[in-house]
């Protein structure tokens, strides 16, 4: 039968239906199997993601005080989509803002990266828990808003902020370079914070909430199952011991300069201050931007660390330096005398102080006798054997390379500096190749000219005689909590190229400088009961005054602390640093103060005027 | 044929049952569409379910009554029934509660009904009464204004009512037409004006003309049988055409290209009837009354849509063919829904799984986009059987149309089955992006008990009308 109008009708119109219902199962097909982006944006929609801030690890010091350790804070946030109208005078009463920073606050968070009015965003950052306490009870009356728990630093003994650094919140280049850390994470951005800062910062975690369409949270994701807890930091034992700290700093009030001690066992450092230094809280929560520019602006540069960045000649303490190289060279002799009549007669010439003539090596040191060691420097570098001048100053300098000195020490901090000693190639750019001579450098010999060591350089060299010939690489983590020992590089012994028994002669030079009666520089630092071993040092400033230099470690046999003191334009070393070495070392060893007057006038003394002891 | 004896006997229990199922699945989605923790009974009245429960119970009630009654009622009072739903339509009109800014609810009592809802099966049964009488000759002048009539007064009145979509309805029983005589070429050509309606929103006008130019020229050639007039005719339009422009062009006159087509256009038609009447082709004549209402509707299309639909309806349109997008704001809607079915993946998120529409990311989650619960918690396949079950329907509802011996009821099933094919047609490719959005429910599906009782009435007169056939 063929097909008639009528029955051809009825399967058109089926047919059209059917067409229509295969061009949906098509779209439909489309939607949920082939184009994945929907899941992910329904995830977007009802999944939100709020990241729990761990505690940083808590620091304690050598005996376990604790030094640094955390205040809760809040962020408060809002959700700019629930905010009703509501009493901004009461608001920024309660927050102890004013009305306008609300304004612009609301204004702020819309140019933030990721914003969304159905997100929460940070509105004020860091209220105290005094604040929050108020604000709990009446945060009812302003919808929208609520806290994020924080944690903040706070410095119970208010010390050593050069070594702790501070925390601040990442920026986009941290972010982009670190897939770790997100917007509003907090960051250790200097000293310890920074260097240890995987270990303290611990592990975040997240909470997955779901959200409808206004942002209100309806229960957690998939029961939890996805969330992740916060772990918090590690703890930190510093090798800092707090009490010597804050007395040194205290010594060092209204001093321009530095001190760095040491345990010479284990290259812990004991001590490391910075001065002028500032108070660690300024740097913690809202103000920290804000004081940190005024501090910056400070012309006595209270934020630089002179300990690791400053870098001074070492003066007459580098005498002992080349007092070994020689011995070790053989061209001197412990018994070698050189005499003396107010100055190395030869070139230029170099003058010296008054002084018994002629001098032994041991009483050279004692006397820190210009003269003597520049007969030994140019008796180095002009060794025979060595057959040129680049070849003996080539050997002198990987002696004195040896030291630590012209690389860094590694120690555990930033920013520390490699420090400067001059090399062949840079005399020959500085004079001409040939053209210059042991004479032309002799200033090394007293530890001045090309020379640029910074203050802990010089605490190692305190160390490494006191060690009589090693040092292991200053650090100041003792212990991570949670963690096997420390970082190997730390506990590596570094051996110098000076044979152990020539120290055996500087250590009684130094021995003698500080009790070995008249012609001594640092007579002044002797202490009855504790044998301190000391070399003074004047380091020559082009800018002002001279630096105060001083280094020491005691007791002489078997010696627990070794020091370097640097005071800027205080003049010679046995004037002033030589008895704040003194009273540290007494401070460390016998925990109180023999001479109240000594320390009371040091306390006292304020030596901050750069030129007032120009010669 | 003998005369059934029960009055239950006799009926056709697959469409009752794809009907329940419809119902069922309708209202566990609305459960889930608007669950949560605090109101989780799923007997709870005070959720949408819970009165959707209140409406099935209503509705099967309903059902039963209209089962009951003698079917010649249906007949004897279908302009009656017509009459009635104007009433109530005109009286929503000026006492009408606004709901979503349409005159659309009137209230009675704490409840209120939507009058448009129950006029469509009264319009239909009207239709089928006019259009069923024996030897109606439906292509007659006067067939056509009396059918004009009937669907075209209760659709102004819903479009006075300010709820264009449900008028829109009504052009469905154009399918009904079809099956009772208009001819294919004219449906063809229905079909063309909504190609051409599509093409001048998302072309310019001057490749609109010249595709209407070539396929008059196109048709002349298929069925005139003279190629290569075709061709020298074409082609000397075409000349003139360009000929016209770069001079224009040349002179500095910036003139639109539209223009310059509709200059050839005007000049080429005379010469074309001078042709045909001479050689004596009445194709031409019919083509050329081709090219100038196709011609006209498009620049009519043209001009109403950029100048006289409102900004927001245009929007819809727009990014629905992928013009503009702002899922932000317009298009948030839709964007919503798609997010919701296309996360439904394949499998789905299982019954009460679903976060986009339980947390209200989908707005009128259990009213218009109800389909989106299916697609987000029952996946690829949850959607296919939901389509498949109207498609069933839909066919099932075709082959007892097809079995009547009264026109009166085959009319009737016609109708009943282009209403449910245009609602889930709309409804369905809203929520996936392939209509714009239009605020039609669901058949069966959507919460609500005026969508849910027309649809029942509607299907169960149809129902009735066959068990006694
Ligand atoms: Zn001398």
């Amino acid at each position: 039968m063929p097909l008639n109008i009528t029955t051809d009708k009825k399967y058109i119109i089926s047919s059209i239906i059917i067409f229509v219902f295969i061009v949906m199962l098509t779209k439909l097909f489309m939607l949920q199997i082939v184009e994945q982006s929907y899941k992910l944006s329904a995830s977007n929609n009802v999944l939100r993601y709020i990241p729990q801030y761990p505690a940083r690890g808590l620091i304690y010091d050598r005996n376990g005080d604790l030094i640094v350790c955390n205040q809760a804070a809040y962020d408060l946030m809002v959700i700019k989509n629930e905010v009703k109208a509501f009493d901004t005078t009461e608001f920024a009463s309660i927050l102890g803002i004013n009305i306008d920073q609300i304004r612009a606050s609301f204004s702020q968070i819309k140019r933030i990266k990721g914003y969304s009015p159905y997100k929460p965003s940070v509105f004020l950052k860091q209220i105290s828990s005094k604040t929050y306490a108020v604000l709990q009870e009446k945060l009812y009356k302003f919808p929208g808003f609520d806290v994020q728990p924080r944690t903040l630093r706070t410095y119970p003994n208010k010390i050593a902020g050069h070594l702790f650094g501070y925390v601040g919140e990442v920026d986009e280049d941290m972010i982009a370079k670190n897939p770790y850390y997100q917007l509003g994470d907090y960051i250790g951005i200097n000293g310890l914070e920074k260097s240890y800062e995987k270990e303290i910062r611990g592990k975040k975690g997240v909470k997955i909430f779901m959200v409808d369409v206004r942002s209100r949270i309806k229960g957690s994701y998939e029961n939890g199952l996805y969330d992740t807890v916060a772990v918090v930091g590690q703890d930190i034992t510093c090798t800092i011991d707090a009490k010597l700290q804050g007395y040194g700093e205290k010594l060092m009030a209204n001093k321009i300069g530095s001190i760095v001690a040491i345990e010479p066992k284990t290259g812990e450092v004991l001590a490391m201050i910075s001065s002028p230094t500032y108070d660690p809280e300024l740097l913690v929560g809202r103000e920290r931007t804000a004081n940190y520019r005024t501090l910056q602006s400070d012309t006595l540069k209270p934020i630089f660390n002179r300990a690791l960045m400053a870098l001074y000649p070492p003066g007459s303490t580098f005498k002992i330096v080349n007092g070994l190289i020689g011995l070790q060279e053989g061209t001197v002799y412990p018994t070698t005398r050189y005499g003396c009549a107010g100055g190395y007669p030869i070139g230029r010439g170099v003058g010296c102080h008054i002084h018994p003539s002629p001098l032994s090596f041991t009483q050279a040191i004692q006397m820190s006798c210009n003269t003597y060691f520049c007969y030994v420097f140019r008796g180095i570098v002009d060794k025979p054997i060595f057959g040129s001048v680049e070849n003996g100053f080539s050997v002198w300098k990987k002696h004195v390379e040896s030291f630590g000195f012209g690389n860094r020490l590694n120690i555990d901090l930033p920013n520390e500096l490699r420090g400067l000693v001059p090399s062949v190639s840079f005399y020959d750019r500085y004079f001409r190749k040939g053209g210059w001579n042991s004479l032309t450098i002799i200033s090394l010999s007293i530890g001045q000219g090309e020379l640029g060591t910074s203050p802990l350089q010089m605490a190692n060299l305190s160390s490494i005689i006191a060690n009589r010939g090693y040092y292991y690489s200053p650090h100041v983590v003792k212990e991570i909590k949670g963690k096997d020992g420390i970082d190997p590089k730390f506990t590596t012994k570094h051996i110098t190229t000076i044979d152990s028994t020539w120290f055996n002669y500087v250590v009684e030079g130094m021995d003698m400088a500080v009790n070995g009666g008249a012609g001594g520089t640092a007579l002044n630092a002797a202490l009855p009961k504790i044998r301190i071993c000391g070399k003074t040092g004047t380091a020559q400033n082009p800018h002002g005054a001279d630096h105060s230099v001083f280094i020491a470690f005691a007791p002489k046999e078997n010696p627990k602390i070794a020091i370097a003191v640097y005071i800027e334009n205080a003049g010679f070393g046995g004037t002033w640093a030589s008895p704040i070495a003194s009273l540290m070392i007494e401070k460390y060893l016998a925990d109180s103060i023999s001479r109240p007057d000594l320390e009371k006038y040091i306390k006292d003394a304020v030596l901050l005027d750069r030129h007032a002891r120009k010669k | 044929m003998q005369e059934r004896n029960s009055t239950l006997g006799g009926l056709d229990w697959p469409t009752i049952f794809i009907y329940l199922a419809l119902v069922f699945m309708g209202w566990m989605n609305i459960y889930a569409a608007v669950y949560s923790d605090e109101h989780n009974s799923i007997l709870d009245f005070t959720q949408r379910y819970g009165m959707q429960l209140i409406w099935i119970i209503l509705a099967f009630a309903l059902a039963l009554v209209i089962l009951l009654i003698d079917r010649r009622v249906y007949f004897v009072f279908a302009y009656f029934f017509y009459g009635l739903a104007l009433l109530l339509l005109i009286s929503a009109l000026f006492f009408g509660r606004v709901v979503n800014g349409a005159h659309s609810w009137l209230q009675i009592g704490s409840a209120g009904i939507q009058p448009a809802e129950f006029a469509k099966f009264a319009t239909i049964l009207a239709l089928a009464k006019l259009v069923g009488v024996y030897n109606f000759k439906i292509l007659q002048p006067s067939s056509i204004l009396k059918i004009s009539i009937i669907i075209l007064l209760p659709a102004f009145i819903i479009i006075l009512q300010n709820d264009t979509g449900s008028a829109m309805v009504y052009g469905a029983l154009i399918l009904v037409l079809y099956r009772e005589g208009i001819p294919n070429w004219f449906m063809l050509f229905l079909v063309f004006m909504v190609f051409i309606f599509i093409l001048v929103i998302i072309a310019s006008n001057a490749l609109i003309l010249i595709l209407l130019f070539c396929s008059t020229i196109l048709l002349f050639a298929i069925y005139g049988d003279k190629q290569k007039e075709v061709i020298s005719y074409a082609l000397s339009t075409a000349i003139f055409g360009l000929v016209l422009y770069f001079t224009l062009n040349y002179l500095g006159y910036k003139i639109s290209s539209t223009y310059i087509i509709l200059t050839s256009m005007i000049i080429g038609i005379p010469i074309a009837l001078v042709y045909a009447f001479f050689r004596r082709i009445r194709l031409i004549y019919f083509l050329t009354l081709f090219l100038v209402i196709t011609t006209v509707f498009a620049l009519s299309v043209d001009y109403g849509y950029h100048r006289i639909l409102p900004i927001h309806q245009q929007k819809r349109i727009n990014d629905l063919l992928g013009i503009e997008a702002d899922p932000q704001g317009w298009g948030y809607n839709v964007n919503q829904s798609k997010i919701a079915i296309g996360s439904g993946g394949f499998w789905g998120k299982g019954f009460l799984g679903g976060t986009q529409t339980k947390f209200n990311f989908v707005p009128e989650q259990s009213t218009d986009f109800i389909f989106c619960t299916v697609g987000e918690e029952w996946g690829f396949v949850g959607s296919t059987v939901v389509l498949s079950l109207f498609v069933i329907l839909l066919l099932r509802l075709i082959m007892i149309a097809e079995r009547q011996r009264e026109a009166f009821a085959k009319v009737y099933g016609y109708g009943v089955a282009s209403i449910i094919f245009f609602h889930v047609a709309v409804n369905v490719g809203m929520t996936i992006g392939l209509f714009p959005v239009i605020g039609i429910p669901l058949p069966f599906f959507s919460y609500g008990g005026s969508s849910l009782w027309a649809f029942t009435i509607l299907l169960f007169i149809f129902i009735k009308l066959d068990s006694s056939r």
